[in-house]
């Protein structure tokens, strides 16, 4: 496939996402009343659930797949490892320990700012703890050991989690394993807003390293012989998708299978040029969040499935079916 | 482009001995260098220490009169190509994209590709005899095939000098003969070539200098004639050897001999 072909056609699946996701929602509202809504008209609560919560909620979807999928594909080129994904470094275990200690010690609710912020700053800990370890030995940044590190680490907060939950009341482990299993339903537009910040700058800077991330997928000895700065290039991508991903898990928890599936899918359609991969996982992963979030609201509404649950039952059959063609002469 | 070291010496740390233990050469521009020695002998050290990519402990390593290490990466990689002994490729890719990679150090992260570069990428895969499989995933390529493809990526470097780890491992006669042909003659126009190799007899042949290392030290250095003797491959290599003109070239051939036979048996 083409990539100027599979980037137009990621570009209109998510206008289409969009769409769709406005139109349809946990609560049933007619075509007719949508549109009163959008235009400022209808009833009062017809407006919030149209402008206030569907909206922001689509947008924070396409934020964080997007997010998500470009820092799967930046880790999976950094670590020279096809099973990287971006909670490899142990982001997700440091966020779900920040989350997990608010709600049990009782400082916030499901929706309150706290949460994400407690995430955001177990998720900057964990990245920092495992840099720090990756670049004790020495001046270089031994990617092989910053893996091993992210390892330890995610072990060591899935075990500080582990011992909260099991001290805390049923009702906090509920929310915590919720929280957990990742969900958009705390959307909001300030939420957005400081998503887009994050996550817009971040992702804007990775696409600049495509050509040297190139480099690196032949070997940090031949970049450095072509004249990439493999160091600054390490350092600055790492530090890169970390905060991506750190954004995410702080505003929606722990969405799986999007930074593993998505990268290796558009891999799988348009090759390994990371000027083409980058780009064309973000909009995939912002696609796919966004369509699989309103499969998560509608399919058993009223009640909601977390996200993550959909992301793994639709990403793993796409992915088995792209992987078996790709095997396929 | 000429290559100079100065009483170098590199040490790894946590190693006792150097690895180089002040050795002394030039390269001198437009020559086709061959360093030779055992296993272990610091070939591989040397190179990169001119190349700049190993710390020096003691002397001097320079690219052009200049310390290596203080060459900034992309005005080096503008000038030196290097393909080195191994790379493991984590992801498919298509030979024409590996060759385009030279184009990094003229382009540089955002530069968009133009039509002096598809040209010098055309010309180097012209000049390998890869032009054929440009398509292909390099992972699918043959051993010889790999090889002339990693070396059109270092000519699509346009470099003037290229430095090579051991070029001709593990390739069969035609192979290995014609990437030894390209070599010299891209000397012959004028490019440096410095190349680690352990084929006495081919480096005899091609070479217009030799360096010869054993534990860190140079041995023998100088044109092939002088360095292929007998008395200093043997003490060397620590096997016995006998070197007579080859009948059909007239250059130094070297043939190892059963140990329990006496030299000249």
């Amino acid at each position: 496939m083409s990539r100027l072909g599979l980037g137009a056609a990621l570009l209109a699946a998510l206008a289409a996402a969009v769409v769709l996701g406005v139109r349809f929602g946990a609560v049933d509202l007619t075509t007719g009343e949508v549109l009163a809504a959008l235009a400022g008209g209808g009833p009062e609560w017809q407006r919030q659930i149209v402008v206030d919560l569907r909206l922001p909620r689509l947008l924070l979807g396409a934020l964080v797949g997007g997010g998500l999928a470009l820092a799967g594909a930046t880790f999976q080129a950094l670590l020279r490892n096809p099973l990287a994904e971006p909670y490899i470094l142990g982001i997700s275990g440091g966020a779900s320990v920040g989350a997990v200690l608010v709600l049990a010690l009782g400082l916030a609710g499901a929706t309150s700012w706290a949460l994400p912020l407690a995430a955001l700053a177990g998720a900057i800990l964990a990245i920092a703890l495992v840099f720090r370890v990756a670049t004790a030995s020495g001046r270089t940044l031994d990617v092989r050991v910053l893996l091993l590190a992210g390892v330890v680490v995610a072990a060591f907060f899935s075990a500080c989690v582990a011992f909260i939950l099991s001290v805390s009341e049923a009702r906090t482990v509920q929310g915590a394993v919720l929280w957990i299993m990742g969900s958009l339903a705390g959307a909001s537009w300030s939420g957005v807003g400081v998503t887009a910040a994050y996550t817009l700058p971040a992702a804007g800077l990775l696409l600049t390293l495509a050509r040297p991330l190139n480099l690196m997928a032949i070997g940090e000895e031949t970049a450095h012989y072509l004249g990439a700065d493999v160091e600054k290039v390490k350092r600055t991508a790492l530090a890169l998708a970390a905060l991506l991903t750190a954004a995410g898990v702080a505003v929606a928890g722990v969405i799986g299978f999007v930074g593993l599936v998505v990268p290796h899918a558009i891999r799988l359609l348009v090759g390994s040029d990371h000027r083409a991969l980058l780009p064309l996982s973000f909009l995939g992963g912002a696609t796919f969040l966004v369509l699989s979030d309103i499969v998560a609201q509608v399919v058993l509404a009223p009640t909601q499935i977390p996200v993550g649950v959909i992301t793994a039952f639709v990403g793993v059959p796409l992915f088995l079916v792209l992987l078996r063609r790709s095997l396929i002469p | 482009m000429r290559f100079t070291a100065q009483d170098l010496v590199v040490r790894y740390s946590g190693r006792g001995h150097a690895a180089l233990e002040g050795v002394s050469m030039e390269v001198p521009d437009g020559s086709l260098y061959a360093v030779l020695g055992p296993n272990g002998s610091g070939k591989s050290t040397l190179l990169k220490a001119l190349l700049g990519v190993l710390p020096v402990s003691a002397g001097a390593a320079r690219v052009d009169g200049r310390d290596a290490s203080a060459w900034p990466r992309r005005e080096l990689a503008r000038a030196v190509g290097v393909v080195p002994q191994a790379e493991t490729i984590a992801f498919p890719l298509t030979v024409r994209e590996m060759v385009a990679m030279g184009r990094y150090p003229w382009l540089g992260p955002v530069g968009a590709e133009g039509e002096k570069d598809r040209a010098a990428i055309a010309r180097a895969l012209e000049h390998c005899d890869v032009s054929d499989l440009a398509g292909r995933d390099v992972m699918t390529l043959s051993g010889g095939e790999l090889q002339r493809v990693r070396i059109a990526r270092a000519l699509a470097q346009e470099p003037r000098a290229l430095v090579l780890d051991e070029p001709t491992a593990s390739l069969d006669i035609r192979h290995e003969m014609a990437i030894l042909e390209l070599l010299r003659s891209s000397a012959d126009e004028g490019m440096t070539v410095l190349v680690v190799t352990h084929s006495l007899d081919l480096a005899a042949r091609f070479a217009d200098r030799m360096l010869l290392l054993a534990d860190g030290r140079v041995t023998a250095e100088g044109p092939p004639a002088t360095v292929m003797e007998s008395a200093v491959l043997e003490a060397v290599y620590r096997w016995p050897l006998a070197v007579a003109p080859d009948p059909a070239t007239g250059t130094p051939r070297v043939t190892p001999l059963r140990r329990s036979l006496p030299p000249g048996a």
